[in-house]
């Protein structure tokens, strides 16, 4: 269950005269409920890596299976549904919807699901308690600081129950008591849900609390840590 | 769709006053659609409904009356040729008359004018002339007496019970007088109308015009129950009485109304062409806005697991929702307006008011409030509105989600 194997990766840019190698062959396996930061200088391919495993970007070459199911297969709509129930977003700049309040933009979720009102309703309730923006269900993101925002789109990441939780710089636009507290509650999740979590990260104190660390540079793997007591 | 509808709708009252002009726009044309057609289509109503009056839908002829308008082109009605024409199924009424020219005479003043010979009951129940009596009463069955128009009445300087003098071609060539009591006097608003119209009872005039041909006529008008088919209509029933027979609907008839009608029309259609292009484009440009600075937003539903059909009804919503607001509000600011316009129409004075005469019509400014028009303004702001929302249903299914995303 919710393992991704990626082998062979490549993801060649060559709308420009000099070909950009972004992702340059990477072969990794990452498990169900690892916590694993990716890390390199900028540039490196971060960004365009976790697109690919998140289906947002088609890679040039290789494969990327999720439990056997090679996502560059999907067929469009296929893998809107597959990204909706088997992947959940964080992004750097929160990118939750304006015009919904916290509580809708997490339910949100489960409707492009099909899960009914109540349901749906209780369950984001739920996780937005988890997440401590409890009291603030009804507030639209323009009316929330950046770290409660964040917390939001945590809490909408988990609300299709995914295999896993992709988040390129979650932390970049917090500042460091937010990261801290972010990250606290995404190792929580960790913990309590055993949902995988991969994100990318420039920040020390993020590496720090990861359980794993793969370092990219120019679109390769130069080195792939766990820590001890991870799995 | 609860919450596409939500998504669309707080999507328009972000940009409050951006939402606010384009439906405003689309409002005000509405309101000065509705304002114009209303005008048009009633004054249409009218000429037609005063055309129709006059004329009847239809009407029997002599073949080549049409042509001559001589009373020697007349013919015999009989019950026989009344059940052949009631044969046709959407015949409704059927009336005959002896129409002819005469000349009158009283004091030191003479002058030719039409006499109408009528069956006073049913003539009267088609075109309430009686409405239009200032004076004495109108005819009975078998009268004796003559209605005369008030301008006549005014240019003979005669009143009722006065006696006329009628001179006139009878049948054949032989020559009609006699002396008839005024028994009444009718206002037209028009003054052709006024000063050029006579009515006798249909008896009195076979007996004076075709004393040896009883029961000669030289029109019977026919009203239909429905107006759609006329020229089928007046077929059918010529093929019925045979080619002895002209039948003629009233758009050959009064062919100049149908013309003026139709040319009007055009002009109107125009002047709404060019309305609704600039509304158009005014829709174009606040739903291309307002789809061009939520790609990010877009891009980021989609990436979340959300189907580009349902963005693309989102923005469809959006649209149908500037158009329904407009139209929605035009209709129902124009209708008590149009309504109390309706009920009293604006008189019309100068030039207006001289073509209008011109084609027999009451110089005034009548509005309609048929159905229609406001369906016809209201599916056609919906029909563009939708035609702009293509081009963002199209960029919704074609963008790039990580291009749209980095915008
Ligand atoms: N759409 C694109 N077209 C061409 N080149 C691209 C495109 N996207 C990324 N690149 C290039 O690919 C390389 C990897 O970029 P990527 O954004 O993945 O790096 P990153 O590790 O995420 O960097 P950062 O830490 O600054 O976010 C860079 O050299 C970048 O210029
Ligand atoms: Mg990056």
């Amino acid at each position: 269950m919710g393992v991704i194997k990626i082998s062979n990766l490549y993801k060649i840019y060559d709308e420009s005269k000099i070909p950009v190698k972004a992702v340059n062959g990477i072969d990794l396996t990452i498990c169900q409920g690892e916590f694993t930061a990716i890390v390199g200088p900028s540039g490196s391919g971060k960004t365009t890596f976790l697109n690919m495993v998140g289906g947002l970007d088609k890679p040039t070459k290789g494969e990327i299976k999720i439990d056997n199911i090679d996502i560059g297969d999907l067929p469009p709509r296929k893998l809107i549904d597959y990204r909706l129930n088997n992947i959940g977003f964080v992004f750097q700049a929160y990118n939750l919807i304006p015009v919904l309040t916290a509580l809708e933009n997490v339910a949100f979720i489960m409707q492009l699901q099909r899960k009914g009102k109540k349901e749906r309703n209780k369950i984001a309730r739920e996780l937005l308690e988890t997440v401590g923006i409890g009291d603030k269900l009804d507030r639209r993101p323009g009316d929330l600081s950046g770290g409660q925002q964040q917390r939001v789109s945590v809490a909408r990441a988990l609300a299709s129950k995914p295999k896993f939780i992709l988040a390129d710089e979650p932390t970049a636009n917090l500042d460091s008591k937010s990261t801290n507290e972010l990250l606290d509650l995404m190792l929580k999740m960790n913990k309590e849900l055993d949902t995988t979590f991969i994100f990318s990260t420039h920040d020390q104190r993020v590496m720090d609390k990861a359980r794993r660390i793969i370092t990219i540079d120019d679109g390769k793997v130069t080195s792939d840590v766990r820590k001890n007591g991870s799995k | 769709m609860e919450t596409l509808f939500k998504i669309a709708w707080r999507g328009l009252w972000r940009n409050k006053r951006r939402t606010l002009i384009t439906t405003t726009s689309v409002f005000l044309a509405v309101f000065l659609a509705l304002f114009m057609r209303s005008i048009q289509i009633g004054s249409y109503e009218l000429m037609i409904d005063s055309a129709v009056t006059e004329a009847g839908h239809l009407q029997v002829h002599d073949s080549g009356f049409w042509e001559s308008k001589s009373i020697n082109d007349s013919f015999i009605y009989s019950e026989s040729l009344k059940n052949k024409i009631e044969g046709a199924e959407n015949v409704k009424t059927v009336i005959p008359k002896l129409e002819t020219f005469a000349l009158g005479s009283y004091g030191e003043m003479t002058k030719g004018f039409m006499l109408q010979g009528i069956i006073p009951e049913l003539e009267d129940l088609r075109k309430n002339i009686s409405d239009k009596l200032v004076e004495g009463r109108f005819l009975n069955t078998n009268d004796d007496g003559i209605v005369l128009a008030e301008g006549l009445a005014k240019f003979f300087k005669i009143g009722v019970n006065d006696t006329i003098v009628l001179i006139g071609q009878g049948y054949q060539g032989i020559s009609a007088v006699g002396i008839f009591p005024v028994v009444g006097i009718i206002k037209y608003p028009i003054p052709k109308l006024n000063n050029f119209i006579t009515y006798m009872s249909l008896s009195k005039v076979q007996e004076v015009f075709a004393p040896y041909h009883p029961g000669l006529v030289s029109t019977i008008v026919i009203d239909l129950k429905s107006d759609k088919n006329l020229k089928t209509e007046a077929k059918e029933i010529n093929s019925l009485l045979g080619s002895k027979y002209e039948v003629i609907p009233w758009t050959i008839m009064l062919a100049e109304v149908v013309q003026q009608i139709e040319g009007d029309n055009v002009g109107g259609l125009i002047m709404l062409a060019i309305l609704y292009l600039i509304v158009t484009f005014g829709i174009f440009g606040t739903i291309l806005m307002m789809t061009m600075e939520r790609r990010k937003e877009f891009a980021v539903m989609v990436a979340v697991g959300m189907h580009r059909g349902k963005l693309a009804i989102v923005v469809c919503i959006e649209t149908l929702m500037i158009g329904l607001m407009g139209v929605v509000s035009g209709i129902l600011a124009s209708l008590p307006l149009l309504q109390y316009l309706y009920r009293n129409p604006i008189p019309l004075k100068g030039e207006a008011a001289k073509m209008m005469l011109e084609f027999n019509i009451e110089p005034i400014m009548p509005f309609s409030l048929e159905l229609f028009i406001f369906s016809n303004q209201g599916v056609t702001i919906l029909i563009l509105a939708f035609i702009t929302a293509l081009y963002p249903i199209i960029y919704v299914n074609r963008f790039k989600i990580l291009k749209a995303m980095r915008s």
